[in-house]
């Protein structure tokens, strides 16, 4: 696993050394178009977010943003490769080219927005590190943790905020970092820490991985802001409207009622945001260099941002997760996109 | 290479090309000019590139702080510490892990190595099984083994198994207690020194004697008696000096003493174990390359089967034993970098895992974790091939 790790990491650090200069930037798009697929970097197995299902077909939030970039870009959703990586390789494979779109639960920070060529192209997940713990120990909130082993995935922006957590409230701990977030289950099932700690989305995802989903409890504390979203490379800016616009596109279509089932009659609509949205009126595409019917393709094949939250994160998901932040800006939540016009 | 001696005549000199010092020179010159404009091109690319991508460079990163927790540290250590804290707190951890791997798996290669020889067949065989057993499974997965099989089977903080209610141990480690030192203490180790050296003399002087009357006197024993033995009277005499702080169960876990990390035993374990088989088959091969005309002159002159070993045999055996040997110090040394993979905070793990990650700079992290690798090994290459040349048959 770590050999592989490093081999990843080498080979991307020698891309980086050899190759000339000039090939670095710009022409994503069509470089995609070209390859006819969209390189899409998720995570090593996050189930709701990105994992792969009983078929080997990868699902997910973060998936449905790959999909709906292909969708756009494509005209077909199922074209994309997906390359899994941990939290350690991601940055150095989009910096590389070996990806060209990091949907993998990222969180949005100044660090990795400035310094590492790297651009967020939103949110589509708002998170925050929560912590379970197992149920026989009767804890009910995160200031009786002090002096508790806690075991945090390698990589992860948890490693800081929780050091901070703990130092502003004045408490000890022992970190024990694993390198993937199997390990870490792993390590807090045989009971090497009493805590588990990381966004309250992937808690829910590794509590339904537990032997004993039921003997864990998730405290109700939230410690940190964690928004995530999809990353580019910095340097090709229509690369980064297409990922930034087909994340918009799902917002907008739910907040307009568009669905996949019901985008074929919305097509006739008189609503003038709708026909814009569809290419009815125009085409909106055109300064992305994506076809006019780029947001309907989105729509009819991944569905609004709504629908892919349900299916694979919400209450018709197994991870049962309430929209609270993640609503609507109409609807208590913070999920606001730009219009099309 | 030799140069051939110029036969030419004085005064008559030749065309630079047909003289094969100068041509040496400069083929010399040419390749020395190749290396340096391809390392300058790599370097220029790399930052060409690095810059085209908007991606940060250089190594001001090891001032910023590091924000993140590490749970086992020799050096003083603390979330508000640097980036390059990290580095060096990886690094002695890797070290620690190294140095004292490297120690077990000589002193169980050895054992068992000797076993295998043995003439008891039982022993013989279970150095056998050892052998086979350990050297044919994947590191990794021996790693994995120790750390989820055996330690998963420890009981919880709560339950701690304790040995005389000063020792603990449980799932999240061993918690033996640390010694805290008062004044006067200096006096123990001083002498514990003073007794060192005294030994050292006493055996200097025996085997003087003995080369110059043949009687000597049990030095060995002497020598262990003084050594521990003084120490022990010192601290009695001054009343002992050392209070015990001893680990107590609080809250989660165990406060106070000091605690061996379970992924540390874990991995130092794999690494002894896994090592250790391939030493034995080194030792037993060195021992089987002394031809047996050896051992049976030494036995003609009746000595025993140890002094045999010891006089005879092992130190013939060292100049084949220490050159793989090195090679398998170096193996356990590279190989402790799989610590990543149960959590044991080594250099792979803290640095080229949670520092690069945290900060990015993934060509100035790997860079400085391979020179650090690269260092280390070379060092122990170079103690192991002063010390092959130490033991090496001297030829008159």
């Amino acid at each position: 696993m770590s050999n592989k790790k490093h081999w990843v990491l080498l080979a991307s650090a020698g891309i980086i050394t050899l190759t000339g200069a000039t090939t670095a930037n710009a022409a994503t798009l069509e470089d995609t178009i070209e390859r006819g697929a969209v390189q899409c970097g998720v995570s090593d197995g996050l189930p709701g977010f990105s994992a792969p299902d009983g078929d080997g077909n990868w699902q997910g939030l973060d998936v449905d943003i790959c999909r709906a970039v292909a969708a756009a870009v494509l005209g077909d959703a199922d074209a994309v490769n997906y390359i899994s990586l941990n939290a350690v390789e991601r940055f150095t494979a989009l910096q590389s080219g070996e990806v060209d779109l990091l949907s993998r639960n990222t969180t949005w920070t100044t660090t990795r927005d400035t310094t590492l060529g790297l651009n967020f192209a939103g949110v589509t997940f708002y998170d925050g590190i929560g912590f379970m713990v197992s149920r026989d120990l009767g804890i009910s909130g995160a200031d009786e943790l002090d002096g508790a082993a806690i075991c945090i995935q390698t990589g992860t922006t948890t490693e800081l905020n929780v050091a901070d957590y703990f130092r502003a409230n004045d408490m000890e701990f022992d970190p024990i970092v694993f390198d993937t977030s199997e390990q870490t289950v792993g390590g807090f099932q045989a009971g090497r820490c009493d805590v588990l700690t990381s966004d309250t989305s992937q808690l829910a995802a590794l509590r339904i991985q537990l032997d004993d989903p039921d003997g864990a409890v998730i405290l109700p504390d939230i410690i940190s802001k964690e928004p995530l979203g999809p990353v580019v490379r910095q340097g090709d800016d229509t690369w980064f409207n297409i990922v930034k616009w087909s994340l918009f596109a799902m917002l907008n279509a739910e907040e307009y009622g568009i669905t996949s089932e019901n985008v074929d009659e919305m097509v006739n609509s008189e609503n003038p945001d709708i026909a814009r949205l569809l290419g009815q009126d125009g085409n909106y595409g055109e300064g992305m260099g994506l076809e006019a019917d780029w947001a309907y393709n989105i729509i009819s094949q991944v569905g609004n941002y709504g629908e892919s939250f349900e299916r694979n994160v919400g209450m018709g998901s197994p991870l049962e997760i309430e929209r609270g932040a993640n609503a609507l800006w109409n609807q208590g939540g913070f999920q606001y996109a730009p219009p099309i016009r | 290479m030799s140069v051939r001696p110029n036969t030419r005549p004085a005064g008559h000199k030749p065309l630079f090309w047909r003289d094969r010092a100068k041509r040496a020179i400069v083929f010399q010159l040419l390749l020395t000019a190749a290396v340096a404009v391809f390392l300058f091109y790599i370097i220029g690319n790399v930052q060409d590139n690095l810059s085209a991508r908007g991606i940060t460079t250089g190594f001001g990163f090891l001032n910023n702080t590091a924000g993140f927790g590490i749970v086992q540290s020799l050096i003083d250590y603390s979330s508000q510490d640097t980036y390059g804290r990290t580095f060096l707190v990886g690094l002695l951890n890797t070290l620690l892990v190294g140095g004292l791997g490297v120690i077990a798996a000589t002193l169980i290669g050895f054992i068992v190595g000797i076993a295998r020889l043995s003439p008891n067949w039982l022993l013989a065989r279970l150095a056998t099984a050892y052998i086979e057993t350990f050297r044919n499974i994947p590191l990794l997965l021996q790693i994995f083994f120790w750390y989820f099989a055996v330690l998963r089977t420890l009981p919880s903080a709560r339950d701690s198994l304790a040995f005389g209610e000063v020792i603990f141990l449980n799932v999240r480690g061993l918690y033996l207690p640390e010694p805290l030192f008062e004044s006067g203490f200096g006096l123990i180790p001083a002498t514990f020194i003073v007794a060192i050296i005294a030994s050292i003399a006493l055996l200097l002087w025996n085997k003087r004697r003995q080369e110059a009357t043949g009687k000597r006197i049990p030095a060995v024993w002497i020598s262990l008696v003084l050594i521990f033995g003084l120490p022990l009277l010192i601290t009695v005499a001054t009343g002992v000096p050392i209070t015990w702080d001893i680990p107590e169960l609080r809250g989660f876990n165990f406060r106070g003493g000091f605690t061996v990390i379970p992924e540390f035993l874990a991995l130092w374990m794999a690494l002894s174990i896994y090592t250790a088989a391939f030493i034995a088959e080194i030792v037993r091969s060195g021992i089987q390359a002394i031809s047996h005309g050896q051992t049976e002159a030494a036995q003609a002159l009746s000595l025993p089967r140890n002094l045999v070993l010891r006089l005879v045999v092992i130190p013939q055996a060292l100049r084949v034993i220490i050159p793989p040997l090195t090679s398998q110090y170096l193996n356990l040394i590279k190989n402790s970098s799989l610590a990543t993979a149960i959590g044991y905070p080594d250099l792979v793990s803290v640095f080229a895992g949670t520092t690069l990650n945290q900060t990015g700079q993934a060509i100035e992290v790997i860079a400085m974790t391979m020179a650090v690798y690269l260092t280390i090994s070379l060092l122990v290459s170079m103690f192991m091939n002063w010390f092959n040349a130490r033991v090496a048959l001297v030829e008159r």
